[in-house]
This record gives C-alpha cells, sequence and structure tokens, in this order.
C-alpha cells in the first residue's frame, strides 16, 4: 500500500510539473555535458593508450637530411633507448584524378615483406606492399575515404623528378597519423594531404637514399631520460642535417590529440558545475518556497507525531525525484550527444575502431553528483521544515518584513509609482536570491557567448591568416632552393599575376636561457603577398636588418622590440648570429620568425637563392596552372588558398555548428530554467497581493506589470553580466588554447552577443508568457478567501 | 417606506452555484435586495449562508449562476472583464477580513497605489487621517497592528471616493477594542461621504451600527430588518 506521505510527493510532483521539468532539464544538461565528455574522453584515452601499445607508437622522432644507415647502430647504443626503426620519409605531388589542384603525398617507408619494428600499420584492408614492387603503396584511410579510392585504383606522384603511377594495394591506419595534418595547417584536409606508405627499397632507389636514412623514431627503456636521448640524438645526427630529435608530447598527431582531450577535459571541469550550480539554486527557491506554502501542513504532520526526521526525508525525496528525471534526460541526451561528437571524433581521428562507450561508472558518477545537487539544493528548504515548532508553524506566517533600505533611498530619489517599488522592494527584498537569479541567466547567457565566440575567432583568424598575412592565391615550395631565376619561371606559369620570393630556414633560436626551435621566412623588401601585422594587425613593412618574431614566439623567449636573440641556423653551414627583435608581427598560426631577404640570404651566404614563392593567380587560368604544377619536377608542394578555405569553412561549420546548436539548447533549457522557476515563485508568493490589486481595480495588464516587470528587470540585468561572463569564458577558452601550433584569437563579435541575448530573452519570453497564463487565471475570490 | 429612496445597487434573482466538487452547491438561491444611497446595510448570518457570495458578486469580483445586478441604471451581470475592472477601480471601495495590504508598500504606498488609478481621489495622507493613522504613513504593514493594517485597508478602500463600500467581516481577526476603532473609522467615511455601506459580519452586536439589517440562511434573505436608529460603534458591546 502507499503510504499518504508518498502520494503527497507524487502530487506534488505532478502540482509542480512545470518547474519540475524547467529543473530537469538543467540539471539534464549538467549530466548531459558531463556524459558526453566524460564518456568521450574515457573512450579516448581507452582506445588510445591500446593502440599506441599494441601498435608500438613511438616516443622519440628526428628527421635529418641524409643519415647512413650505420648511424642506426650507434642510436641504438644510446643509453635508455628500447627500439630504433630508421626510416625514409619524403613529401611529394600527388597528381589525383578529379582533383583540379595538386595534392601533398607523404611517403613513409616500411620493411617490404616484413613489419615495421616501430609504429606498426594497421591494416584496415589489401595486403602490404611486397619486395619488387615499387610503385605498390599503402594509402592512409583518410585520404582513401576522401577521394572514395578503392584497392588497385591508381594515382600519379611526381617523384624525385619523375612522373610515376602508383598503385593502392592496402588501406592503412599508424598510431603516428591518428590526426594527419601537414606541419602548419590548420585543419586537416584529406582530399590534398595523405600519407602513402611504400618499400624501403623502392623509396631508397627512388630518392638515392641507399644503405641511408632521412627518419628515425624510437621506444625508451622504461626509466630512459628521454630528454637526455633527445640529446644525444641530435648530436649523433647533427652533422646529417638532423633538424632536431622530439619526444611525443610534441609529435603532431599526439599533440593535436592529447589537445583534444585536454579540451574535454577542461570542458568537464568548467561546464557541468555551472549546470549543477544552477540547478542547486533553482532547487533551493523552489523548495524554499514549498516549505513556505506547507508550514501549516508541515506543522500539522509534527502535531500528528512525525518525527523531524520523516518532514526533512519528505522534501529530500521530493528534490531527488525531481534530480531523477534530470539524471534521466541527462543520461539519454548525453549518451547521444556523447554518440554524435564521437563521430566527428572518427571523421577527425583515424583509429582502427573508435565507439562511445557507455561505462556504468560515469553513469555512477552523474548520479552521485545529481543527488550531491539535490541535497545541497535542499538543505536550506529542509533546515527551515524542520525548525518549525509545530504550534509556531500551524499558525499563519506574519506578514514579510519590509523596510526602506539605503540602497532603495538611492534607487526612489526618482519617483516611481508603486507598482515599480513594488518590484524594486522585492528584489531588494531578497537580494541573494535576486542575485543568483540574475546570476543563473547570465551563465546561460554566456554559455552561449563562450561558445558562439569560436565562430568569431575562427573568422578572425581566418581574416588575418588568409587576407591579411598570407595573401598569395598560390604557395608553391620547391624540393631544393634555387637561384633567382627559379623564381621568373615561376612568375611566366599560366595566370600567375605576380610571384615574390620566399626563403624558408630552419633555426634554432636562443634568448637567455631559453630556446626554440623556428622557420625564419626571408621576406622581400617589396613582399605584398606575406606580410607582417602590426598589434593592431594592420600592415608593415619588413624592416631590412635584424629578425622579426611573431607573438608567440616573442613570448616563448621572453623577449621584446630591442632585444637580442641568438640565432643557429640547422642547415647549410649552420651559420650562428646575434640578431637585434626589429618587429613583433601577430600570427595566429605558427610561430614563425622573418627576416629581410636579403639579410638571411647573406647570413646562409648561398647567395640569393629562394625555397619558393607565393603566387598571385588569375582565378580564370587556375586550372592551367594547377596542371603544369603537377608535372613539374622541382615542385615539392602546392598550396592553394581558395581549397584550404573551403575545406577549412567545410570542416569547422560541420562540427562547430552541431556542437553550437546543443549549447544554444542548452543555455536556453538554463535561461528558462532560471526565469521560469524564479517566476513561478514569485507568482506563488504574491498570489494573494497581486489579487488584491485586481480586487481594487487593476487590470491584468498593470497587475502582469509587476510579476513580470521584475522578470524582466532581472533579465535586463543579467545580460550585460551574462555578455561579460561570457566574455571571461571567451578569454578563458583562448588562454587554454594558447599552443605553439596556433592561437584563437579573442574576437567577439556584436551579432555573437545579439544572438545570446536573443535566446535569453526568448528564454524569458516564454516564460513569462506561461505565468502570465497562470496570472490571468488568478480566482481573485479563493485567493482572498484564506490567509497564506 | 423603501420604494422612496435610490438604490446604488440593485440585485434581482441571483443564484450561484459552485459545480466544483460531485454534488453542486447553491451559495445563492434567489436573492433580492436593494442597496440605498448613503445607508450602512449589515448583513449578518452563518457562515456558509452565502453573504461572502453576495458581497463578491455585488463588488465585481464574481459573476452569478442566474440573475441580474444593477448599478444606478447599469447592469453589472452584462460587463465585460474590462468593464468589471473598471467598476471596481472607480465606484468599489473593499475591505476584507485578512486586510490584503501589500506586505513590500507604506501604509501611505498602500493608499497611493489606489490614488494613483482613481479619477477622483482624495489625497492618501488625507485618507490615512481619516481613520486616524496620520502618526504612522511611513510604516510598513509588518510593522503595523492588526487594527491598523485593517485601517490602513479601509483608508485605501474609500481614498477613491468610491460610491460603495464592501466590507467582508472586517473585525474578524481583530479584538473587540480594535474591532470598535475599526467601525468607527468605517462610520464616519459613511457620515461623511455618503458611501453606500455593506458589512458582512456573524457578529450580532455589529448590526446595530446599521440602518438596516439584512439577515441572511441556506443562500437567501431569510429576514430584512429596519433599525430606528444607527447605534455609534463606541456603544456596541461584544
Amino acid at each position: 500500500m502507499v503510504s499518504p506521505l508518498t502520494k503527497k510527493l507524487l502530487r506534488d510532483l505532478w502540482r509542480l510539473r512545470g518547474q519540475v521539468l524547467a529543473i530537469s532539464l538543467v540539471i539534464g544538461a549538467g549530466v548531459a555535458v558531463f556524459v558526453m565528455s566524460m564518456g568521450t574522453l574515457r573512450s579516448l584515452e581507452e582506445i588510445r593508450a591500446a593502440y599506441y601499445e599494441r601498435h608500438r607508437f613511438a616516443e622519440v622522432f628526428a628527421q635529418a637530411k641524409r643519415a647512413p644507415e650505420r648511424l642506426k647502430t650507434e642510436i641504438s647504443r644510446i643509453p635508455g633507448i628500447k627500439r630504433v626503426e630508421t626510416r625514409i620519409v619524403e613529401e611529394v605531388i600527388l597528381d589525383i584524378e578529379g582533383l583540379a589542384e595538386p595534392a601533398t603525398g607523404r611517403l613513409i617507408s616500411t620493411p617490404e615483406g616484413r613489419p615495421a619494428t616501430l609504429n606498426l600499420l594497421y591494416l584496415r584492408e589489401g595486403r602490404s606492399v611486397a619486395r619488387a614492387q615499387p610503385d605498390e603503396v599503402v594509402m592512409g584511410e583518410a585520404m582513401m575515404m576522401a577521394h572514395g579510392f578503392r584497392l588497385e585504383d591508381r594515382l600519379q606522384a611526381v617523384i624525385n623528378g619523375r612522373k610515376r603511377t602508383l598503385t593502392i594495394i592496402g588501406v592503412g591506419l599508424s598510431p603516428e597519423y591518428v590526426y594527419s595534418i601537414p606541419a602548419g595547417a590548420l585543419m586537416p584536409d584529406d582530399k590534398r594531404f595523405g600519407v602513402l606508405w611504400m618499400g624501403r627499397e623502392a623509396l631508397e632507389a627512388a630518392f638515392d637514399m641507399d644503405g641511408a636514412f632521412n627518419d628515425v623514431a624510437l621506444t625508451l627503456q622504461r626509466d630512459a631520460d628521454a630528454t637526455a636521448v633527445v640529446a644525444a640524438l641530435d648530436r649523433l645526427l647533427e652533422p646529417y642535417g638532423g633538424a632536431g630529435a622530439y619526444q611525443r608530447k610534441d609529435q603532431l598527431s599526439h599533440w593535436y590529440l592529447q589537445g583534444e582531450m585536454d579540451q574535454l577535459k577542461t570542458l568537464i571541469v568548467l561546464i557541468p558545475p555551472i549546470f549543477f550550480g544552477v540547478a542547486a539554486f533553482l532547487l533551493n527557491i523552489v523548495l524554499g518556497r514549498l516549505v513556505a506554502t506547507e508550514r501549516e501542513q508541515i506543522g500539522l504532520l509534527k502535531a500528528f507525531g512525525y518525527t523531524n526526521r520523516d518532514v526533512a526525508l519528505q522534501y529530500l525525496k521530493l528534490a531527488l525525484a525531481l534530480v531523477m528525471v534530470g539524471i534521466l534526460v541527462g543520461f539519454g541526451s548525453g549518451a547521444w550527444f556523447g554518440r554524435v561528437v564521437t563521430g566527428f571524433y572518427a571523421d577527425f581521428f583515424r583509429f582502427p575502431f573508435l565507439y562511445y562507450r557507455l561505462s556504468t561508472d560515469v553513469f555512477a558518477l552523474a548520479a552521485a553528483i545529481g543527488v550531491m545537487v539535490a541535497a545541497l539544493g535542499t538543505l536550506g528548504a529542509v533546515r527551515q521544515a524542520v525548525a518549525l515548532p509545530p504550534a509556531e508553524a500551524m499558525a499563519p506566517a506574519p506578514p514579510t518584513f519590509y523596510r526602506k533600505t539605503l540602497l532603495e533611498h538611492l534607487i526612489l530619489l526618482v519617483h516611481f509609482g508603486e507598482p515599480t517599488r513594488m518590484i524594486l522592494r522585492h528584489i531588494i527584498r531578497w537580494p541573494l536570491r535576486s542575485s543568483l537569479t540574475v546570476l543563473g541567466v547570465s551563465l546561460g547567457m554566456a554559455l552561449l557567448v563562450g561558445t558562439l565566440f569560436f565562430i568569431d575567432a575562427i573568422d578572425h583568424l581566418m581574416e588575418v591568416y588568409f587576407y591579411r598575412a598570407q595573401r598569395a592565391d598560390f604557395v608553391v615550395t620547391l624540393v631544393n632552393p634555387r637561384g633567382p631565376e627559379a623564381l621568373h619561371e615561376m612568375a611566366r606559369l599560366p595566370g600567375v599575376l605576380s610571384a615574390e620570393p620566399i626563403r624558408i630556414v630552419p633555426a634554432k633560436l636562443r634568448a637567455g636561457h631559453r630556446e626554440r626551435r623556428a622557420s625564419i621566412l626571408g621576406v622581400g623588401p617589396e613582399a605584398d603577398l606575406m606580410r607582417l601585422l602590426d598589434e593592431e594587425e594592420r600592415p608593415v613593412p619588413m624592416p631590412p636588418e635584424g629578425l622579426a618574431l611573431s607573438v608567440k614566439l616573442a613570448e616563448a623567449l621572453g623577449v621584446g622590440l630591442g632585444d637580442e636573440v641568438t640565432v643557429q641556423v640547422t642547415e647549410g653551414r649552420r651559420p650562428k648570429r646575434t640578431l637585434h627583435v626589429v618587429a613583433v608581427s601577430e600570427s595566429y598560426i605558427g610561430t614563425p620568425a622573418y627576416m629581410g631577404l636579403a639579410s638571411l640570404n647573406r647570413l646562409m651566404g648561398e647567395g640569393a637563392v629562394i625555397s619558393g614563392a607565393n603566387l598571385m593567380v588569375d582565378a580564370r587560368h587556375a586550372d592551367s596552372l594547377n596542371r603544369r604544377l603537377k608535372d613539374t619536377p622541382a615542385v615539392a608542394a602546392v598550396t592553394v588558398k581558395s581549397a584550404a578555405v573551403e575545406s577549412f569553412e567545410k570542416t569547422m561549420a560541420e562540427a562547430m555548428m552541431a556542437i553550437i546548436s546543443f549549447y544554444i539548447g542548452f543555455a536556453g533549457a538554463v535561461a528558462f530554467g532560471v526565469v521560469y522557476n524564479s517566476a513561478q515563485v514569485s507568482l506563488s508568493e504574491r498570489a494573494r497581493e497581486l489579487a488584491s490589486l485586481r480586487v481594487l481595480g487593476f487590470t491584468r495588464g498593470e497587475v502582469a506589470y509587476i510579476l513580470l516587470g521584475e522578470l524582466g528587470l532581472m533579465v535586463l540585468f543579467s545580460i550585460p553580466l551574462g555578455g561579460a561572463i561570457g566574455y571571461g569564458l571567451a578569454w578563458f577558452w583562448t588562454v587554454s588554447l594558447d599552443t605553439d601550433l596556433y592561437r584563437i584569437p579573442l574576437v567577439v563579435e556584436p551579432a555573437t552577443y545579439g544572438i545570446a541575448v536573443l535566446v535569453v530573452v526568448v528564454a524569458g519570453l516564454i516564460s513569462g508568457l506561461l505565468v502570465r497564463r497562470r496570472l490571468d487565471g488568478l480566482n481573485l475570490v479563493e485567493v482572498l478567501k484564506t490567509r497564506e | 417606506m423603501n420604494d422612496t429612496r435610490t438604490p446604488t445597487l440593485r440585485a434581482e434573482g441571483l443564484t450561484k452555484v459552485y459545480e466544483t466538487g460531485d454534488v453542486p452547491v447553491h451559495a445563492l438561491n434567489g436573492v433580492d435586495l436593494a442597496l440605498y444611497e448613503a445607508e450602512v446595510a449589515v448583513l449578518l448570518g452563518p457562515s456558509g449562508s452565502g453573504k461572502s457570495t453576495l458581497l463578491n458578486i455585488l463588488g465585481g469580483l464574481d459573476r452569478p449562476s442566474g440573475g441580474h445586478v444593477f448599478f444606478h441604471g447599469d447592469e453589472l451581470t452584462a460587463f465585460d472583464e474590462r468593464d468589471l475592472t473598471s467598476y471596481r477601480r472607480e465606484k468599489v471601495g473593499f475591505v476584507f477580513q485578512f486586510y490584503n495590504l501589500i506586505p513590500s508598500l507604506t501604509a501611505r504606498e498602500n493608499v497611493q497605489i489606489v490614488t494613483e488609478i482613481a479619477t477622483d481621489p482624495m489625497d492618501a495622507t488625507e485618507a490615512l487621517r481619516l481613520v486616524g493613522l496620520e502618526a504612522r504613513l511611513d510604516h510598513f504593514p509588518a510593522q503595523l497592528s492588526g487594527g491598523e493594517q485593517q485601517r490602513v485597508a479601509i483608508a485605501r478602500a474609500v481614498a477613491k471616493r468610491p460610491k460603495v463600500l464592501l466590507c467582508d467581516e472586517p473585525t474578524g481577526a481583530l479584538d473587540s477594542k480594535t474591532g470598535i476603532l475599526v467601525l468607527e473609522a468605517i462610520e464616519t467615511i459613511n457620515r461623511e461621504f455618503g458611501t453606500t455601506t455593506a458589512l458582512i459580519t456573524h457578529n450580532a452586536a455589529i448590526a446595530d451600527m446599521g440602518d438596516r439589517v439584512i439577515l441572511f440562511g441556506d443562500g437567501r434573505i431569510t429576514e430584512l430588518r429596519e433599525n430606528t436608529e444607527r447605534r455609534p460603534p463606541g456603544e456596541l458591546v461584544w
């Protein structure tokens, strides 16, 4: 048999269903974000760990120009090393049917006829390369899917000056290319960049690397000192054009994956607490009000002999029931959200398998947090109920005590009518509740600003990077640096309107004890296609002498204008010189350094050579230019801006829009939950006074003004606060995403605030309308007949 | 003799049936009544006899199930929601057992809230002086005694210079000494402004302050009695 108290509980829940739903939505949003991010993080962590281990992902990596194979023995003698794998890695131009622009393929050697020692391939389909079949390749799954290739499909590659036809005999994945992105790119572009595994012997033959290697990967023994290994490896490779060894944490694919996982961790710490905090606050006001309206019933229960514990449990159970609804909503939407997000991850991150695992402990943890929220939100109300002595509880509550505060004297210097005074006094009477209501709505809006901001930031980043700094339509890099005649040749290619030289030199920069690796870009005196930008992102000319640094690089080296930096070039004759910082340039992508072209060439002492060119191209001739470039052996890589921008926008748009629509929903839920509950509680508290006003001859509209005016005022207050917190949230993201690879500019467009305000206002209007309906239906006679 | 006076409010065949439960409740069973200008009519009867229902209908707070109510020449029962609101706003003053003051407004502001929307109100301070509260103008309800709160409610009801003052158990929550102060205030208003006053009570002693006494039972008028002379509230004892 159901106890009367349980029946009361169920009926209370039903009676408060609107508020139950609103609070459940807020808790649900918190649980959903928690279940999504925690579940996704767990899945990624587990899958990554298993993949890295089973496929022996290396721990230290290094590239060189050309090192003899015998160096491998010396490398394996470095203390702490477990396994060594030498490889040949070269980037080539690919000519793919159906793709106008030349694509870039990264050819990686793999031993013919046996598995590699490290970075083992996972073969999704087909087989690995065979001995004496030099034109066979295993293609990375990403590019394979981007082009819809099938086994036995062919593609053209310009390999060391010769055009060859390669046959795809397998589809592979590697822990080294979970995220396959060319250096310097912002987003993967699987149509134009792909990884190809080719036989070691075939690559040796193609690139004249017989008995040599240019890439080495190592694993370490358990207690090895990675820094010492890196230093030792650098020393061994230095004579062979070593570009500097690095640990797994700096490996590009791993770095991005780790970054994504760190972001998920930040999300877990930052977002769900907002929802849970708001939910606890809402529970607190709703239950507080319930206890206030039921004080006579509580007195009666106690008079009948129910214990304080019974009474406390009654309200705790109500809160728990309410939270359970939220938790269930959160489980459902979180699991779904998790699957959607994992789906996006599966597009970006190539694992042999990636799934969203619903682990019970994540759910248990979410449920435990929900229960804690219930307890926290109920505490005040339950204490209030327990503290009531039965006799006092059964007597009606005295009128709420109001008084004029100093604040009111200040505000009411202006003459307001009585209805407005009622609004202001009610807000001032419960300062904590009013502030928390304002804060709650603000947080909803802040979430929106903090999410939508990414669109603004990325737009701004694109604008600055692609249209103010890197303005070339085509960027062509050459296999080897060549003399000035190469620039003239490129200028004469079809459709080329202007061509500017590029010189790229790898170097170590040192200031005090800080050291960074960077590419130094030589900038011509009249360069217009690659420009330096000042703090306001306006183009400034490159000073002919001295060194210019990107903001991030200057920060990393701890230097500013006029400071000295020691430059140690790591190729050619490896010159070393100390230069003054003459400019600091904004560049959101990478950490480049710049020098005047002439001054860089003097430093290198190799004459007036270039490593490539920035081209401005007549779009109408882009196709014939593409065709020519695909057939030019000297060309190592071509970047076509329009293609890069398009693919970037498409990828970003898909992923961001889905996530953003979730957040619009969540933020709306928070704003609606807070406004609706405040309105309901206000209505319940003031039903009697509002009915009195109706009796005195106030119209429905005039009475609604008092209730809805208060809500409107709170929403109004929350808008600037929400904007400010949202900006703070955006700032927090830019700081936590500030890396060497890219930085997110702190740009929030007015439209973003506009959308956030709109969502909050609409949520406010909907709650207002719902409450207005109840207000209009207020039974004057009923309300006046009884005392509270 | 009744026929010679002008009725302010006139009810004909009023019925009111509440259909809330399984059994319909007949609150009014055909009430015919006129309230004349400047009179004090005391409605006397046990609780549940239909007095409050009648008063609520006369005040435009509730609608009858059958019958008609006329205010001067206008048929109240034909008014829509907007007309009823404006009727309450301009013509009627209410006083309830539980005062129904706005806790967030001071005594003066509780009166001003009405004077601001009325067409020809008296000054709020003046209204409070009439009920003897000129010293408590800036006190909030929580700072006033029950009798003082009720007198604020009376000041609020009369400040608009209503044609009708409807009081539902105005002394029900008060001790007799305070109750008399409240009744004196009502009597003063009636005398000074000639406001038609209807006063509900189940306290027979109060009946003597009225010009007429209307006795209620089971949703109908059981007896109409005229007092030859009104007794000042100060002389009432209960």
